[in-house]
């Protein structure tokens, strides 16, 4: 595609975006109304707009937010260090992965969420049976990511650097590690979004703090703006860890040929 | 050229176990050497060990009989005499092409102002002096098998092992490669064994060439290619008896012999 081609389709893209997202905020204001649905089903925009100023004062929206987010943070980047040392580990050690293959798939295929109640049973109404959730789901994508790109290196790069007299780590710093950073980032873009979905359920279960109580404290009270409120937090904590990976992948892979913006 | 012996094949043997469990005998007995500076081509029908012969050459497998040397030191795994170079480019897409050409020596452990004189002064001989700071996939097909053989010759190894390396470039480059090649192996004199399917190739580029059978691949004939300019393949296209080579060695490869034909299509 050449530049001028490109820069109309970004002028005519975005131009659809806006469009789009007056359309869509004015059904959201208007469409209940005309459609008589009432607005403890589906409160309109501007009734969201006011829970959200009501909740900054009164139910300490952004402390919620920040507790959550920072839940997210740790599960994320302990969860990525943990799946993607293990994936390097099974991928450079086969026997190990032959070992271990029955349990990882065990736990792979285990609903990660329904370990919620064990662990805030296990650490009472605490962060850490979040971050631990958070942790347990975040890790599989990246593992398995991780392991199977370490598997798929060219074998006959391999050879290259043996044929240099390359040694183990040689060969692992120098060729496997680098290939493995396009899945690696393609795992931590689903593990980004796997986060914020273990802290909230975590919240969900027990506790007072995050988000996720705020989406059943409002449920309690049948208080509808206010879990409106509450998943659009969500959403932006999550679109926030999205793009902090997108950003660091696109510094740390900078040397693949440009995909159409960013490739979101 | 010396008599001075730089390759040394000697009644070397490769036996393969299948995934069936079936034994599988790749090349039986081959015997040949290489003498300091001369260019020797193999050739030979598809799954014939042509490979193979030069992964135990570069130390990556050890034949099951007999023993490779290489200035008169046995093969016992990779050495620093040797180095290869593919059909394909094995290019790092995350190095920059200068960083790619300084990948052995820098595993080999040279200081890096020696590595980089080293693949700076390679590349512009190359004529790629400009792309010293680009990656791989802003480089044509022609371009990266250049950078490749750059590689290769960076670790500064007195036998050069070559797979295919022009089948996976258009027809023209792959002539303008052929003299890029023949005339980097004259000006540093050096040793190589070319495997190629190409006739041409190997009768223009060549002292000699190697004739193997099919599997279990053996040497069958041993062609001397007296013909001037071995650093000039453009220029020896244009010899007349370039065809005559050719001819004999389509006939000691059964090149249109039905037999071979259908054997050929099944490959």
């Amino acid at each position: 595609m050449n530049s001028a081609a490109k820069n109309s389709l970004i002028r005519k893209g975005s131009a659809a975006s806006v469009v789009l997202l007056i359309v869509f905020l004015a059904a959201w204001q208007w469409g209940p109304g005309l459609l008589g649905i009432p607005s403890f089903i589906v409160p309109p925009l501007s009734m969201v707009y006011d829970e959200f100023f009501r909740m900054l004062h009164v139910n300490h929206l952004m402390t919620h937010t920040a507790i959550t987010a920072a839940e997210v943070l740790a599960g994320f980047v302990i969860g990525s260090l943990l799946g993607a040392f293990i994936g390097y580990v099974l991928g450079m050690s086969p026997t190990a992965e032959f070992a271990l293959s029955p349990y990882i798939l065990a736990l792979q295929i285990a609903p990660k969420v329904a370990f919620a109640p064990l662990f805030i049973m296990w650490m009472g109404f605490t962060v850490y049976p979040k971050i631990l959730v958070a942790i347990l789901i975040v890790f599989f994508p990246i593992m398995v990511n991780v392991l199977s790109a370490i598997r798929t290196v060219d074998p006959d790069l391999i050879n290259l650097a043996r044929a240099f007299k390359a040694t183990r780590a040689q060969i692992f710093w120098k060729i496997e590690f680098p290939a493995s950073m396009p899945p690696l980032f393609a795992g931590l873009r689903i593990g980004s979004t796997l986060a914020v979905v273990g802290v909230v359920v975590g919240e969900l279960v027990g506790g007072n703090m995050g988000l996720g109580y705020l989406l059943s404290f409002g449920e309690g009270q049948a208080n509808t703006p206010m879990v409106f409120v509450t998943i659009l937090m969500l959403t932006l904590v999550g679109a926030v860890a999205y793009l902090a990976v997108i950003v660091i992948e696109q510094r740390v892979l900078h040397y693949l040929p440009t995909r159409a913006f960013g490739g979101v | 050229m010396s008599d001075v012996v730089r390759l040394e094949f000697r009644n070397v043997s490769m036996r393969f176990v299948e995934a069936t469990g079936q034994s599988l005998t790749a090349v039986a007995g081959v015997s040949f050497s290489v003498r300091d500076g001369e260019v020797v081509s193999l050739i030979g029908p598809s799954g014939c060990g042509k490979s193979t012969l030069l992964n135990i050459g570069s130390g990556l497998y050890a034949p099951s009989e007999g023993e490779a040397y290489v200035d008169g030191e046995r093969v016992e795994g990779p050495n620093a005499h040797v180095a290869f170079m593919l059909q394909k480019d094995l290019l790092l897409p995350w190095r920059t092409i200068v960083e790619n050409v300084m990948l052995g020596v820098e595993i080999q452990g040279l200081p890096i102002t020696e590595r980089k004189r080293r693949a700076q002064a390679l590349l512009e001989n190359l004529g790629l002096a400009e792309f010293l700071d680009r990656y791989p996939h802003q480089l044509s097909g022609g371009m990266r098998q250049r950078v490749a053989l750059a590689r290769t010759l960076a670790v500064d190894p007195t036998v050069l092992l070559l797979d295919e390396p022009f089948s996976a470039v258009d027809a023209q480059t792959r002539i303008v490669l052929q003299r890029e090649l023949a005339q980097t192996l004259k000006r540093a004199a050096k040793t190589a064994l070319l495997i190629t399917h190409d006739l041409l190739e190997a009768v223009t580029l060549s002292d000699r060439v190697l004739v193997m059978s099919r599997r279990p691949g053996r040497i069958i004939d041993e062609i001397q290619v007296d013909l001037p300019g071995r650093d000039d393949p453009i220029a020896r296209r244009h010899e007349a008896r370039v065809n005559d080579y050719v001819s004999r060695l389509m006939d000691r490869l059964d090149i249109g012999h039905d037999s071979l034909n259908t054997a050929g299509a099944s490959a």
